[in-house]
């Protein structure tokens, strides 16, 4: 099929930026969408022209690296994939196709589609871990039972990928739902509930510190999570952060 | 020529690592603070190593050329980790993973290191336990387990199909809480380009700011790589685009030995290629092989239809399927070790029984599974008489929650459903056991350079089990190096910071500034891919699932001509001071490209079949073993462990001789 990509070209953090039009035809709908732009690189190349940068690693969903806004959607059509598990098979002969980066001041860009996350890190660094250092002789994994629900719950929220869509997607530019889902993993075990308040509230300080927004419940970031995370994490986050708030010492 | 001295500990195997541990020299908590270590690479071995070594005092530098150290490739592994727990009362024990380990990598590794490993398996259960892994549990609470192939126990914990992910955020959880203490300095969107090798001991690194483009020098009194592996020279594997060797070939160049590069893991159960844009290839969780079953037609004829797109696969009825695994090796079945599952469906797609249209798949069906686990659930839930739509109803949401991830990632990308249609896979690159050889302690030939997880070569012999590498991975960084490192560092407590202005690191650094300028003032008209693409392809056809003396030799002079045009003829598009990814590949394709011939030498080298080394010359001739791998003892029970002299087709050879005190070589079979 031919497409006409209309994709965000911005050579560092501080040039302004702007759409190029770039015809591509041949193009497969087996190949995926970063496959595509792999093709259209090499074109680039070969012509002599800066290819477009963008941030991509496992193309399979799991990483977290791939980050693109497609026709306004964080990760593109479809529902809980990352672009690099989108297919070309979504789209039809013809279309048109607007690609850009994240877009978030928390997030600035590297160069055209690739963004600096390392927000998220810092935020991680604030709290988001049990306080447990390396050990052979610690207590034995069957020793605390954990109901199964749970394990799965906890499980559902250490899905997350760290990829940023959440962010990306919400009209107010807020994090809540990537913090939202280290505290919740990390508040339904036994092993994290020590430190679950001073974990709480580290978090969400250095997620303000960054600069992210603040959450509205628009909802747009769960609909968006590639890994299908749930709202009920940022309920349980408000939760846990009014519960160590009110009996802060 | 040196000698090569693994310095495994004397005494009896299951007291060598304990004694070991009690009689290395350590160094005291107020000297580890004027100590530096730097980590290159924040995988399940980098990070776990970053972290416990910060936790210890040390002051660590860690490195990773991705965004983030939380994406790391282990992240993509899927199926588990394996730990000698016996919490199934099946008859696991700590001897039965180290004998499970040495077989499955036949006969090729080293017993003290295997030992070793499965010892500490059981704390790298019960460590991420503590820090909040969440591994899949049963209605009472405590943790599941599944089986992997090449073993008769359950000893695979889990987290779905995540495994990787889950253990790897554990790690990188505990090397952020240090990162926010400050105890590690984390460099990402750095690519280690040279190690700097000071009065014959490894004394920092040379690194590539990639989002500045500025080169850098870093120095510290012990370097440990763990870069992974390097499957990638095959330009389509399952490894993440980025996963490259430069890290370890570097290494390699200033004088770390590389151990058995030809020894390379295709996984069976990969998604087929689908045409020439393909930039990588996805794995389909070996778990899998639990309740998926492997077929392809018994005809020809049925075959052909198939490909031809005249019948399905579920048109093929039950007698006319070749279930060729449960048929070849009734005792494993499904669960044979990945080598011999590959070899397989080569086999049957080699003569003509493939089912897609370029007749290099076969059929992973769970249809018997489903309506296996529908029945059981039928009975949990008390539904009396149910319907074959029920059972199937029930069965799916069972097949769904042990592997519902994959089946998605299935559907994602061939773009039809599993639950329906059973799934095709084909083998494909996943793993290199092969890598920097280093001794008992992780260390390398170079003083002061360790290796750790895939990087080094020591723990899977031949052939890795799954569920395998995330538990090396661990229990390198976790459990192994944070003892042995004391033992080399105790005599750094009195040298004081590592000089970078020293001319070691002028010079190093010259030379990777030199190379950049070649990539991106030659003025060539081909992009990096377009080498790659070729280099793996040679790879494949030449040292992949099957290798022959004449086809090896060949592709010694394939890659020497690809080489030499790649230097003449590639075109690097930007600036070395800007984010150039184009450049990144460039390097990386560089060090692929040398390697690679290297692995053939290896390959041509070892005049015998053994693991993922398959060499058609030595193959069973008859007999009940016929076609199966024939190793030769007498010959090759060595670790080949190469130098570099200088030229890529002039490595030296050393040999490790390994020595089986406790496992009695035999014929590894699994009928």
């Amino acid at each position: 099929m031919k497409l006409n990509l209309k994709i965000w070209r911005q050579k560092g953090p501080n040039d302004k930026g702007k759409i190029v039009d770039y015809p591509v035809s041949d193009v497969s709908e087996d190949m995926s969408f970063l496959e595509m732009l792999d093709v259209l690189n090499d074109d680039l190349v070969r012509k002599g022209e800066d290819p477009i940068a963008f941030d991509h690693d496992c193309r399979e969903g799991i990483c977290g690296s791939c980050s693109l806004f497609i026709n306004g959607e964080a990760h593109g059509p479809g529902k809980g994939i990352t672009t690099c598990q989108l297919h070309m098979r979504r789209f039809k002969d013809g279309d048109t196709i607007h690609v850009e980066p994240w877009r978030s001041a928390a997030f600035p860009v590297i160069r055209d589609l690739a963004v600096s996350r390392a927000a998220f890190d810092r935020i991680q660094a604030a709290g988001g871990f049990v306080s447990v250092n390396t050990s052979g002789n610690l207590v034995d994994g069957n020793a605390v039972p954990i109901p199964k629900d749970d394990a799965d719950k906890a499980f559902d929220a250490a899905t997350c990928i760290g990829c940023g869509a959440c962010v990306a997607t919400c009209p107010n530019g807020s994090a809540m739902l990537f913090t939202a889902a280290k505290v919740s993993q990390l508040s339904l075990f036994p092993q994290g509930k020590p430190e679950r308040k001073r974990r709480a509230l580290a978090m969400v300080e250095q997620m303000d510190k960054e600069g992210f927004g603040n959450c509205s419940n628009t909802g747009a970031c769960e609909i968006e999570c590639p890994k299908n995370i749930s709202l009920e994490h940022i309920a349980r986050l408000n939760r846990e952060y009014l519960a160590a708030t009110v009996t802060k010492e | 020529m040196s000698t090569l001295d693994s310095k495994i500990p004397p005494g009896p195997i299951d007291k060598k690592w304990t004694d070991h541990k009690g009689h290395i020299r350590i160094v005291a908590p107020a000297n580890k603070r004027r100590i530096d270590i730097i980590v290159v690479g924040t995988g399940l071995a980098g990070g776990a190593a970053a972290a416990s070594l910060a936790e210890m005092g040390y002051n660590v530098k860690a490195f990773c050329f991705q965004d983030s150290a939380r994406r790391a490739h282990s992240i993509a592994a899927q199926g588990g980790i394996n730990a000698a727990k016996n919490y199934q009362n099946d008859g696991d024990s700590t001897y039965r993973l180290f004998y499970d380990t040495v077989k499955g990598g036949d006969y090729r590794a080293r017993e003290a290191n295997v030992y070793r490993l499965a010892e500490v398996s059981a704390n790298i259960i019960d460590q991420c336990v503590a820090q909040g892994v969440p591994f899949a549990r049963d209605y009472g609470g405590l943790l599941d387990n599944r089986s992997f192939g090449g073993v008769q126990v359950s000893r695979t914990f889990y987290a779905r199909g995540q495994t990787g992910q889950q253990l790897l955020l554990g790690a990188y959880s505990a090397l952020m809480r240090q990162v926010g203490k400050g105890a590690v300095e984390m460099f990402d969107r750095h690519e280690m380009l040279d190690v700097v090798i000071v009065d014959g001991k490894a004394r920092g690194i040379i690194a590539r700011n990639l989002i500045t483009g500025e080169i850098e020098r870093h120095g510290a009194h012990a370097v440990l790589l763990c870069t992974g592996g390097y499957g990638n020279v095959f330009f389509l594997s399952t490894n993440a685009m980025g996963s490259n060797v430069t890290a370890a070939w570097k290494a390699h160049k200033r004088g770390a030995y590389f151990g058995n590069p030809c020894y390379t893991q295709i996984h069976p159960t990969c998604i087929p290629v689908s045409g020439t844009h393909q930039s990588k290839l996805t794995l389909m969780s070996e778990s899998l092989r639990n309740d998926g079953r492997i077929w392809v037609p018994k005809s020809l004829e049925d075959a052909q239809a198939i490909r031809d797109g005249k019948k399905k696969g579920s048109d093929i009825a039950e007698g006319d399927r070749d279930y060729y695994l449960e048929r070849r090796y009734p005792a494993f079945g499904n669960l044979v070790p990945r080598d011999v599952a590959s070899r397989a469906a080569k086999e049957r797609c080699d003569a003509g029984f493939g089912v897609n249209k370029t007749g290099e798949a076969v059929y992973l069906d769970f249809s018997a599974a489903i309506e296996r686990y529908g029945k059981l659930e039928a009975n949990v839930k008390k539904i009396e008489n149910a319907s074959k739509e029920k059972i199937i109803e029930l069965g799916r949401a069972v097949v769904s929650e042990k592997y519902g991830n994959l089946f998605d990632m299935y559907e994602n990308i061939v773009g039809e459903n599993p639950y329906d249609h059973a799934m095709k896979i084909y083998p494909a690159v996943h793993y290199t056991m092969g890598g920097l050889w280093v001794d008992y302690n992780l260390q390398t030939t170079v003083p002061g350079l360790f290796a750790l997880g895939e990087c080094n070569f020591s723990d899977h012999g031949a052939n890795r089990l799954g569920a395998s590498a995330l538990m090396q991975g661990l229990a390198d960084g976790y459990f192994v190096i944070p003892y042995t490192v004391g033992d080399y560092l105790a005599d750094d407590i009195r040298t004081g910071p590592i000089d970078t202005k020293r001319p070691e690191f002028d010079a190093a650094e010259k030379e990777q500034k030199d190379r950049i300028n070649h990539f991106l003032n030659n003025k060539g008209t081909k992009p990096v891919d377009d080498f790659h693409r070729r280099l793996g392809k040679v790879m494949w056809d030449k040292c992949g699932m099957a290798r022959n003396e004449q086809g090896l030799k060949e592709a010694i002079q394939e890659i020497r001509q690809i080489r030499e045009e790649f230097y003449r003829d590639v075109r690097v598009p930007g600036k070395a001071n800007e984010f150039n990814q184009e450049l990144e590949k460039a390097g990386r394709v560089a060090d692929f490209l040398e390697l690679g011939e290297l692995m053939c030498i290896d390959a041509l080298n070892r005049n015998e079949s053994c693991g993922g080394h398959f060499r058609e010359e030595f193959a069973e001739t008859d007999g009940p073993q016929q076609g199966e791998a024939k190793r030769d003892d007498a010959n090759y029970a060595y670790v080949a462990a190469w130098e570099w002299t200088g030229d890529a087709g002039k490595a030296q050879l050393h040999k490790e001789a390994l020595e089986f005190n406790e496992v009695k070589l035999t014929q590894r079979s699994y009928k």
